[in-house]
C-alpha cells in the first residue's frame, strides 16, 4: 500500500502548496488517495465493523480452541448431571454448557473445534477456486477469439448443473471425505472467479496503459502478471470474502448430507446431520453448530459487503466530487 | 396476433438459445456419463462387497451392458432415452427401473420448486420495493437486516429449528395415508391433482405437508430477489421518465407499479431465472430435512446411502435437463418483458 501512495501523491494534483513554496516539511498536505479513501470508506460502515467483530471471534475461537473449550473433543459424558446413564442427548446444564450430543460429547467443545474445520474449509476451497478460475478467466478475457468461446461455453455447461449436486457427485464419485468435499466445493466455485476476471480483463486490455505495455515490447506473460493482475485484486479479493461464507454453507451442506466421511469428526454440518434424528428432543444439540455456521456466514456476507462498497469505482468519484 | 410481424426477430432470438440448451443437455448427459464408469467407485462392489464372486462380477457386468467400449454404451443411453425415455436400472434397489421412480419423484420436487418461488417472488419484490420507496428509512433497514440474516442461515438448519418450532405441522410425506385410499394423483402436482379431481378436502392438507418445506427452501431466494429489486429499482428511479411522470402529476403508488417496476423487471426476472438452479440445490438439503419424497431425497439415498450411480446418474440428467428447459422458459419470458428483443432488427 505504501508504494501505492507514495505514486499516486507525485501526481500533479497532489502537489501541495506547502512543496511548491519549497518548505521540506515532514507532514506532506497532499490529498487521501484512493486507498485512504476506500479505508476509510470501509472503516466508517458498522455492518462492516460488525463483518470484521464475528468473524475475527471465529477465527480466534479456532486458533484457541485447545485453550478456551472446556473439554477435549473426545471427552465423553455417558452420565448426566445427577450421575444416572444419559439416554441420548443430554440439555444444556452447568457441566455442559450447550448440553451433549448423540456420541455424549459436548457441544460447546465441539463447536469451538469445529471452527477449525469449517473456516478451513470455505478459505481452501475458494483459494482452490481462485488459483483454477482465475488463469482460466484471464486467458479467455485476453485472448478472445476461440479460447474464450471454448472456455466461456465449457463454464456454461458447468454452471447448467444446480452446484450442490455437482459436488455431491464428485464427492461420491471419489471417496467421501473431508478433503473431497473441499475440492468439490473449491470445483464449483470456480466458474464464478473464471467469469469475474474476464470481465475486469475485457474492460482494461483495451486501456491505454496496457496497449502502452504492449508496445514497449512486453510479453504477453510480463503483461497479464505484472500490468492487468493489480487491476484484478480488488474485484476478486470482493468476491473472495463474499464466496467463502457460500463455501462454509455449501461445506456444510454437504457434510450434513453424510459425505464429510468420519461421522464423529467436530464438522458443524456434520453435528448438525447428527442433530437431525434429535430435533424433537435437543434443540442445543443442532442450535449451537447452526448458530455457529449462520453467524460465521453472516460476517464474511458483510465484510464482502463492506469490501465492496468500499472498493467500488463510482463511490470514490462520488467522494471526489 | 399482434406479435406475427416480429416473427423474425423473435425466431433470431429463440433459435440459437433452442440449440444451445440442446448442446449444453448433450455435453452435460455425457460428461456425467462418462464420469460415472471411469471414477473409481464402482455400484457392484458397493452391492456385493470386497469379496464378490468374479464370474458373477463379469455376468452381471455384461448383463449391464459395461463391457462394452464407452461411446457405445453413451451411444445406446441416448437411443434408450429417445426412443423409450428409459434411464436404465437401479443397481442398488433389486433392478428397479429408474424411470419409474422419477416419474413418481419429479413432480414432488416441481410441485416444491413452484411453491417455494410462489413465496419467494412475491414476497421477495414486494420487501425490496418498500425498501427501494423508503430508502435509507426502516424498511430499507429491515429488508437489508433480513435478507442478510436470510441468505446466511443455513436451510438444514432452519429446517431443523422449524421442525422442532412448529411441532403441528406435518412433515416426511406429501398427504396422510389415508388420503391415497380413494385419491388417485393425476399429474402428480397435488395442488392440482386435488382440485382437479374436485378432492377440496384435501387441498388444505396438501398446503399443510408443503408449507414448511417451501417456506424453508424460499428463503435464500427471497433474499436475493429482495436485493436485486431494490438496487435496480433504485437505479430505475433516478432515470429521466420516473421525474417526468412524477412531475406530471403521477402518484408514487402509479409511478412504482407501472413505470418502475415494469422497467426493472428484466433484472429481477434475471436473478429470479438464476434461483432455479440454487432452488434445486437446495431442494436436495430441504428434502433431506424434511423427507420430502422429491428428486433431491432421491439422489441423497442413490449417492450417499446406496452408491446407486446409475440411479444417480439419471437423477441429475433429469435435473440438469429441468434447470435447461427453465432457462430457455426464462429466455421466453424476456422477449414478453423487454419489448426491444421483440422488435430488434
Amino acid at each position: 500500500m505504501s508504494e501505492h501512495s507514495t505514486s499516486r501523491s507525485r501526481l500533479p494534483g497532489g502537489t501541495s502548496e506547502t512543496e511548491l513554496a519549497g518548505n521540506p516539511g515532514p507532514a506532506r498536505q497532499v490529498g487521501p488517495t484512493p486507498t485512504d479513501r476506500a479505508w476509510r470508506r470501509f472503516l466508517g460502515s458498522y455492518a462492516a465493523w460488525v463483518g470484521i467483530g464475528l468473524v475475527g471471534a471465529f477465527v480466534l475461537i479456532a486458533v484457541l480452541a485447545d485453550a478456551i473449550a472446556p473439554y477435549a473433543p473426545s471427552d465423553r459424558f455417558p452420565q448426566d448431571a445427577a450421575g444416572s446413564p444419559a439416554d441420548g442427548p443430554q440439555s444444556p446444564s452447568r457441566r455442559n454448557w450447550l448440553g451433549t450430543d448423540s456420541f455424549d460429547k459436548d457441544v460447546l467443545t465441539r463447536v469451538m473445534h469445529g471452527a477449525r474445520l469449517s473456516l478451513l474449509a470455505g478459505v481452501v476451497s475458494i483459494a482452490l477456486a481462485i488459483v483454477i478460475g482465475a488463469p482460466l478467466g484471464a486467458i479467455a478475457g485476453y485472448f478472445g477469439g476461440r479460447i474464450d468461446t471454448l472456455l466461456m461455453r465449457s463454464i456454461d455447461v458447468a454452471l447448467a448443473f444446480p452446484s450442490v449436486l455437482i459436488a455431491l457427485l464428485v464427492t461420491a464419485a471419489f471417496s467421501p471425505g473431508w478433503v473431497t468435499v473441499v475440492i468439490a466445493v473449491g470445483l464449483i466455485n470456480v466458474p464464478i472467479f473464471a467469469r469475474q476476471v474476464r470481465a475486469t480483463v475485457l474492460t482494461v486490455v483495451h486501456l491505454e496503459y496496457v496497449l502502452a505495455s504492449r508496445a514497449m515490447g512486453a510479453t504477453t506473460g510480463h503483461i497479464l502478471t505484472r500490468v492487468i493482475l493489480p487491476s484484478l485484486v480488488s474485484p476478486v479479493v470482493v468476491l473472495a470474502s463474499l464466496s467463502v461464507g457460500t463455501a462454509i454453507l455449501e461445506v456444510a451442506g454437504l457434510s450434513f448430507l453424510g459425505l464429510g466421511g468420519d461421522p464423529t469428526a467436530a464438522e458443524w454440518g456434520n453435528m448438525l446431520g447428527q442433530a437431525r434424528a434429535y430435533w424433537n428432543q435437543n434443540l442445543w444439540f443442532a442450535f449451537a453448530p447452526g448458530g455457529a455456521i449462520s453467524l460465521t456466514v453472516l460476517g464474511f456476507n458483510l465484510l464482502g459487503d463492506g469490501l465492496r462498497d468500499a472498493l467500488d469505482p463510482r463511490a470514490d468519484l462520488q467522494q471526489v466530487l | 396476433m399482434r406479435f406475427l410481424p416480429h416473427l423474425p426477430a423473435i425466431a433470431r432470438f429463440v433459435l440459437p438459445r433452442l440449440l444451445q440448451a440442446a448442446l449444453t443437455m448433450i455435453v452435460a448427459v455425457s460428461l456425467v456419463f462418462i464420469a460415472m464408469r471411469t471414477l473409481p467407485g464402482n455400484p457392484l462392489l458397493a452391492r456385493f462387497g470386497q469379496h464378490a464372486d468374479a464370474a458373477q462380477m463379469q455376468k452381471l457386468r455384461q448383463q449391464y451392458g459395461w463391457d462394452k467400449p464407452l461411446y457405445v454404451q453413451l451411444g445406446e443411453f441416448f437411443w434408450k432415452f429417445a426412443t423409450t425415455g428409459d434411464l436404465g436400472e437401479s443397481v442398488a434397489r433389486s433392478n428397479q427401473k429408474v424411470s419409474d421412480e422419477l416419474r413418481r419423484r419429479i413432480p414432488a420436487t416441481i410441485e416444491l420448486t413452484l411453491a417455494a418461488l410462489f413465496i419467494a417472488v412475491p414476497l421477495g419484490i414486494s420487501a425490496g420495493t418498500a425498501a427501494a420507496v423508503f430508502r435509507n428509512k426502516l424498511p430499507d433497514r429491515l429488508c437489508t437486516i433480513g435478507s442478510l440474516v436470510g441468505v446466511s442461515i443455513p436451510v438444514f438448519f432452519l429446517g431443523i429449528w422449524l421442525r422442532w418450532a412448529i411441532p403441528w405441522l406435518p412433515v416426511a410425506r406429501r398427504l396422510p395415508e389415508f388420503a391415497f385410499i380413494d385419491f388417485e394423483p393425476l399429474t402428480g402436482i397435488y395442488l392440482l391433482d386435488t382440485l382437479l379431481r374436485l378432492r377440496f378436502d384435501l387441498f388444505p392438507l396438501v398446503i399443510q405437508h408443503l408449507l414448511l418445506p417451501a417456506a424453508v427452501l424460499s428463503t435464500i431466494p427471497m433474499a436475493i430477489i429482495a436485493r436485486i429489486t431494490r438496487s435496480s429499482l433504485l437505479e430505475v428511479f433516478s432515470a429521466d421518465f420516473i421525474r417526468t411522470a412524477r412531475a406530471k402529476g403521477s402518484s408514487l403508488v402509479r409511478v412504482v407499479l407501472r413505470h418502475a417496476l415494469p422497467a426493472a423487471a428484466v433484472p429481477i426476472t434475471n436473478i429470479a431465472g438464476l434461483q432455479i438452479g440454487l432452488l434445486l440445490s437446495g431442494a436436495v438439503l430441504t428434502e433431506t430435512v424434511f423427507d420430502w419424497p422429491g428428486m433431491g431425497l432421491y439422489i441423497k439415498t442413490a449417492v450417499v446411502d446406496d452408491r446407486d450411480y446409475a440411479a444417480a446418474q439419471a437423477a441429475a440428467i433429469v435435473i440438469a435437463g429441468v434447470f435447461v428447459s427453465l432457462n430457455l422458459l426464462l429466455d421466453l419470458v424476456y422477449l414478453w418483458l423487454d419489448p426491444r428483443i421483440r422488435t430488434a432488427k
